[in-house]
């Protein structure tokens, strides 16, 4: 068998051939590249999306409003205070998340290109959907997944994926803690020749477009208007880009899109001792803050989600006010979801209450819940732990140590992410990922300035600070 | 487990243990050893290996702790040693949380006071 080291060393052509996309047609600069024409190339857009989504049950899934959490929002509400919350039911997707939308534009594409079948690293709902919708392809899946720890303790909620994955007919590798996997990954991909169904593709960003779409249509349709305010739970940047394009698409482009995120500061996500001590496995910090500020760290050369092109505002839950909001959602309206899903809803509690009664605010996602997947496996592993839990202020929990879900609604807050420090960040981490002494031209920092939603000027002060500071 | 036996009782019980061809199994098997892991791991992690488990139909029969080889369902032929027989999907919900029991109620006595002093 071959070493990290040397599958590593062949990651280029590896992931050439698995997704069959010249990126380097794409190059204009140093760091520039043509984003819209990577997309566009595809030849997919909303309508043809939809259209092959609607072939394999995907999409088209009910915009419910919250009307008791609304109301329980305005009760603790400034006066006039209290935006109507809606919520996306992405739970109603053939393996139940908005997954299946990555999903579907992937295994059509892979199909069409003659590949026998996708492979999927992925720990979460997203290896359930590619092996759903290879499965109603005829195409063979194989999912690999950071499982369990080295004491061979399984998260809960991944032990449900591994079972999904199963249930669809998927090869399922189960792999201990740490970011070897990748090596492991693309050794099944040169193996078998299949199709790389990364979460990062253009057909996995423009599979979920039609979510953004549809949620402004029905939104719409419900209240006379567009949302005012979309609230996306956030890690790897796919959700985040995909819905606020979809959005556009629509027409909707004056809504707010929120990044949400749990709150896993400190603990560590390639550490064996903190893998189960994360009582959430997505839509949290650990994959969100480096996706965010440099989004080329993916499985392929350039990641089709690009968030920090698209948010306007970032802020972080904690995991006992995602509970919280789990358990009111199941109590006061009848939906038991989620919960890593639930993030955006956790964040909408606190966002309606900032807006006044006539808007809109859309929570654009819920996930299935069950065994595993569920509040109550992830308290009792935690508990089991030795993690802390107890009812109390949220803000004065530890991620790892201790998980306090609220008492009262009031004490759900959100925390932000300020902006202008993420896309300092970003620029930073642009400049590491080049030779100190390349120069930049106006290519590069036009193109760091759309990535940054800033301007070439504003890019080129921050250039300036990052020199000055690492004197 | 002993590997191979001289005494014809104790391959007789070797024999009745072995699982049959074409049973559902896990293989576990060691992807990396701890001095061959990436450079840049926490401790904690680095000093333990790298394992991999997957799960498939036995190619030909074998015992528990032996070298065996499956058929995934994705066609693939694994090497590793034989860790499960038919193993159990163990995740479930656990037991109520007291910390969660209460909230629906609690929230439902707030709609119920915020309607009846008419705020909402």
């Amino acid at each position: 068998m071959s070493g990290h080291a040397e599958v590593m060393a062949r990651r280029g052509e590896i992931v050439r051939k698995s997704i069959g996309l010249d990126y380097a047609r794409y190059v204009t600069g140093v760091l520039a590249f043509d984003y819209e024409g990577l997309l566009a190339d595809t030849g997919y857009d909303v309508e043809t999306v939809r259209a092959l989504q609607a072939r394999s049950a995907v999409g088209s899934t009910p915009l419910v409003e919250l009307r008791n959490l609304t109301e329980l929002v305005r009760s603790i509400a400034p006066a006039g205070r209290g935006a109507r919350i809606f919520v996306k039911d992405e739970a109603a997707n053939p393996s139940g998340s908005f997954k299946d939308r990555r999903a579907s534009v992937s295994v059509h594409e892979a199909r069409e290109r003659g590949f026998d079948g996708v492979v999927a690293a992925t720990s979460g709902n997203y290896g359930a959907a590619v092996a759903s919708q290879a499965a109603k392809a005829g195409l063979g899946c194989i999912v690999v997944q950071e499982a369990f720890d080295s004491r061979g303790v399984a998260q809960p909620e991944i032990a449900e994926k591994t079972r999904a994955c199963e249930a669809y007919g998927a090869e399922v590798i189960r792999l201990s803690v740490g970011p070897e996997l990748f090596s492991v990954f693309l050794r099944v991909l040169e193996e078998t020749g299949w199709f790389n169904a990364s979460l990062y593709t253009p057909y996995s960003i423009l599979g979920i477009e039609t979510l953004g779409h549809e949620l402004a249509l029905q939104t719409r349709a419900a209240t006379g208007a567009f949302p005012d305010v979309v609230v996306v739970t956030h890690a790897g940047g796919g959700n985040l880009t995909g819905t606020a394009r979809g959005l556009r698409a629509a027409g909707a482009a004056e809504a707010r899109v929120v990044a949400a995120s749990v709150d896993l500061t400190g603990l560590h996500m390639a550490s064996d001792r903190d893998f189960n001590r994360k009582s959430f496995t997505t839509g949290h910090t650990g994959f969100s803050i480096p996706f965010t500020t440099w989004p080329d760290r993916a499985d392929v050369p350039r990641n089709a989600a690009r968030a920090l092109r698209y948010m306007d505002r970032f802020v972080t839950v904690t995991q006992g006010e995602v509970f919280y909001a789990t358990q009111a959602l199941a109590e006061l309206e009848g939906l038991e979801r989620g919960p890593a899903g639930n993030t955006s809803l956790a964040a909408a509690f606190a966002l309606a209450q900032e807006l006044p009664r006539d808007r809109t605010l859309v929570v654009q996602e819920t996930e299935y819940t069950g065994a595993g997947k569920h509040p109550l496996a992830q308290l009792d592993l935690a508990r089991r732990l030795g993690v802390g839990i107890e009812r109390g202020d949220p803000r004065r929990s530890r991620p790892g140590e201790s998980i306090v879900i609220p008492e009262r609604p009031e004490q759900i807050t959100v925390r932000e992410v300020e902006l202008d420090g993420l896309r300092r960040s970003y620029v930073a981490n642009a400049l590491a990922s080049l030779d100190p002494e390349t120069d930049l031209a106006e290519e590069d920092l036009d193109f760091l300035a759309a990535e940054t939603r800033t301007r070439p000027d504003w890019v080129r002060e921050a250039i300036d600070g990052i020199h000055a500071a690492r004197g | 487990m002993g590997r191979s036996c001289r005494l014809p009782r104790l391959c007789w019980a070797l024999v009745a243990e072995r699982v049959a061809e074409g049973t559902w199994v896990e293989l576990q098997r060691i992807v990396l050893e701890p001095e061959e892991r990436a450079a840049d791991l926490p401790e904690e992690t680095r000093r333990v290996p790298l394992e991999m488990r997957v799960k498939g139909f036995l190619v030909r029969s074998a015992a528990v702790g032996e070298e065996a080889e499956i058929l995934t369902p994705a066609g693939r032929r694994l090497q590793g040693t034989l860790d499960a027989v038919n193993p159990a999907y163990t995740h479930g919900f656990g037991p109520p949380v007291p910390e969660l029991a209460g909230i629906g109620g609690e929230l439902r006595a707030r709609l119920r006071a915020s309607r009846e002093s008419g705020e909402a």
